[in-house]
């Protein structure tokens, strides 16, 4: 690990004080990726600020809905009851990521935060657009199973890892973010960005800024929500495919549909093509397949996963059958 | 090693005088430690240790007492932390350089090498400790960050000469074969009773929208709340069943048998 400076701070406007000093500075939440990273001589920031002392920490309900600390951990925030009973959707996507160890430690800020899985971004050895910008993409003509199949560009063809993002890019939150020049909210769609020519950018967020809260608005699709994730062992890896579904009917209508995507972009997928066919048809075995066929049509496959093509089919129906089913 | 921290047993007096005699005096006199540990754990896998059971497990429980930590020179620490925090129920104060994890600190500085080094990279949970009450990994863990909190170690799960239950569960079960996993093991499973007995969910919990409460662990939930515990000797039926027996705390039928 590169040597740094390591400070902790006790309040926001400190931590954005210190950062605002230092473009090689970075805020270390629970340090589940920027440790690695460091660890891989991937990320080398010169000085830490250690942030876990702030007291974001709270999940609170509010007049639109409910507040999600940016520091609250993984683990605390998929059982607060509150979340269990409004936003299951969210409990089972972060209850799919990673070991119950790393939940521990991940805070809800961080997790929106974590960098790709590409292994060509891990290993310094190679050519990374993503890592050195400039450098090539060794992934685009390489092993390249786990990557993406919509939007990619040949500068980066690599996928966002999170499972708890593709639940919020489905429950559209907002994410709270303040500076010291002033606080914004980014709408949950514009945070994360595909990689166009730039893709050591991963998100919307610049340095200095500090995300605060993750807002989640009231929705009416609870009962009728899912999540679900197909990897390669049952458990601990990181998703080949994934749904995030939630659908609000009137009776067997389906009035809205909301659904996002994992594993197949260099962002949260939003399936808008799904969503716009389902709207206001019945709820069907046939519909289902007709919506996941709209959106998969849109894949672009690389040379190793155009099995997520069907995969992604599949599970699309299966996300939306178990959120009709509802009892999630 | 301060001088007579270790007070040993008759059964233990007549253990380190038969097998290791010229240990002994090493033992009265500078107590218990890891070299005598390895030696002993070489006799125990050779079989040498049956009829002494006894005095053998008991120091297995034991904490190994350690001395103070010495500082590091100056010139070895490029960014120095100063952090006080508590290990296994001992405040504890080191200077540590900032890149140093917690892992590290704990085999490196305070001569607790309980917890495993296995990929240092947050993958297989051989260095799982408990913080504050949590399990954590404490490799993606750095020990400047640890200032003020609580660690407990496999070595400060038994209370005196008494395993923790999960300790009794893992040997009756023979939840192990190398036991290079064991401790981030059974520092894991510690932690997930008390995670069950608070009705967190896990991705395989049913009903996840309704209230938690209380779960006694079926083998699928065991299964999902453990992966995060790679075990490359695949001990995995026996490490479920050591859990289910001091989760419920009735007899779990053994997963092996002695042969003639």
């Amino acid at each position: 690990m590169k040597s740094f400076k390591f400070s902790a701070v006790n309040n926001p406007a400190e931590a954005i004080t210190l950062i605002n000093k230092n473009t090689d500075a970075a805020f270390l939440g629970g340090g589940t990726n920027l440790l690695d990273l460091m660890k891989e001589h991937v990320a080398l920031p010169n000085e830490i600020i250690d942030i876990g002392n702030l007291s974001l920490k709270e999940i609170k309900a509010t007049a639109s809905g409910i507040s999600l600390g940016a520091l609250a951990k993984n683990t605390a925030t998929a059982n607060h009851p509150l979340i269990r009973k409004n936003f299951p959707m969210l409990s089972k996507a972060i209850l799919a990521g990673a070991s119950a160890q790393i939940r521990n430690m991940a805070t809800n800020g961080g997790n929106l935060l974590q960098r790709t899985r590409c292994s060509y971004f891990y290993d310094i050895a190679t050519p990374c657009n993503k890592r050195n910008p400039g450098s090539g993409c060794a992934a685009l003509e390489g092993f390249n199973r786990m990557h993406a199949i919509f939007g990619w560009t040949r500068e980066c063809v690599a996928v966002y890892p999170s499972d708890m993002s593709i639940a919020l890019s489905a429950l559209n939150a907002n994410v709270k973010v303040l500076s010291s020049e002033r606080e914004r909210i980014i709408p949950f769609q514009d945070f994360h960005i595909l990689p166009g020519a730039h893709p050591e950018k991963d998100n919307s967020l610049q340095h200095g800024e500090l995300i605060t809260a993750i807002e989640l608005p009231k929705n009416d699709f609870a009962e009728h929500s899912a999540y679900i994730k197909i990897r390669d062992r049952n458990s601990y890896a990181f998703a080949l495919v994934s749904v995030a579904a939630g659908l609000t009917l009137n009776g067997n209508t389906i009035q809205a549909a909301s659904i996002a995507m994992g594993g197949v972009a260099h962002k949260p997928w939003r399936a808008l093509n799904a969503e716009a066919y389902l709207k206001d048809k019945a709820a069907t075995a046939a519909n289902f397949a007709k919506a996941a066929e709209a959106e998969m049509a849109l894949a672009q496959p690389l040379a190793h996963n155009k099995f997520k093509i069907e995969m992604g089919k599949k599970a699309l129906i299966n996300a939306l059958e178990t959120a009709f089913k509802g009892n999630i | 090693m301060k001088n007579n921290k270790t007070k040993l047993t008759p059964e233990e007096h007549r253990l380190f005088g038969d097998l290791m005699p010229e240990e002994l005096e090493d033992v009265l006199h500078s107590g218990f430690n890891r070299r005598h540990f390895v030696k002993l754990m070489g006799m125990a896998t050779a079989g040498l240790l049956a009829s002494y059971a006894l005095g053998a497990e008991q120091l297995f429980a034991r904490a190994v007492e350690m001395e103070d930590i010495p500082d590091l020179i100056p010139e070895a620490i490029e960014n120095g932390v100063t952090v006080n925090f508590k290990v296994n129920s001992t405040a504890r104060n080191v200077l540590v350089d900032s890149r140093m994890t917690l892992l590290d600190t704990l085999r490196e500085r305070i001569g607790l090498t309980g917890s495993k080094k296995g990929c240092d990279h947050g993958q297989c949970g051989a260095c799982t400790v408990i913080v504050d009450g949590q399990r954590v990994l404490s490799c993606l863990t750095l020990a400047a960050t640890c200032q003020g909190k609580s660690v407990i170690t496999i070595e400060g799960l038994a209370k005196d000469n008494e395993l923790n239950p999960m300790q009794a569960a893992f040997l009756k079960h023979d939840g192990f074969q190398c036991g290079f996993c064991t401790p981030g093991q059974i520092c894991s499973a510690v932690a997930l009773m008390k995670e069950a007995k608070e009705g967190q969910a896990s991705f395989a919990t049913k009903n996840i929208s309704t209230d938690p409460k209380s779960i006694i662990l079926s083998d699928e939930e065991i299964a999902e709340r453990m992966s995060g515990n790679i075990c490359r000797c695949g001990a995995y039926p026996n490490i479920v069943a050591a859990i289910k027996e001091a989760q419920t705390g009735e007899n779990v039928p053994q997963n092996w048998l002695f042969t003639d």
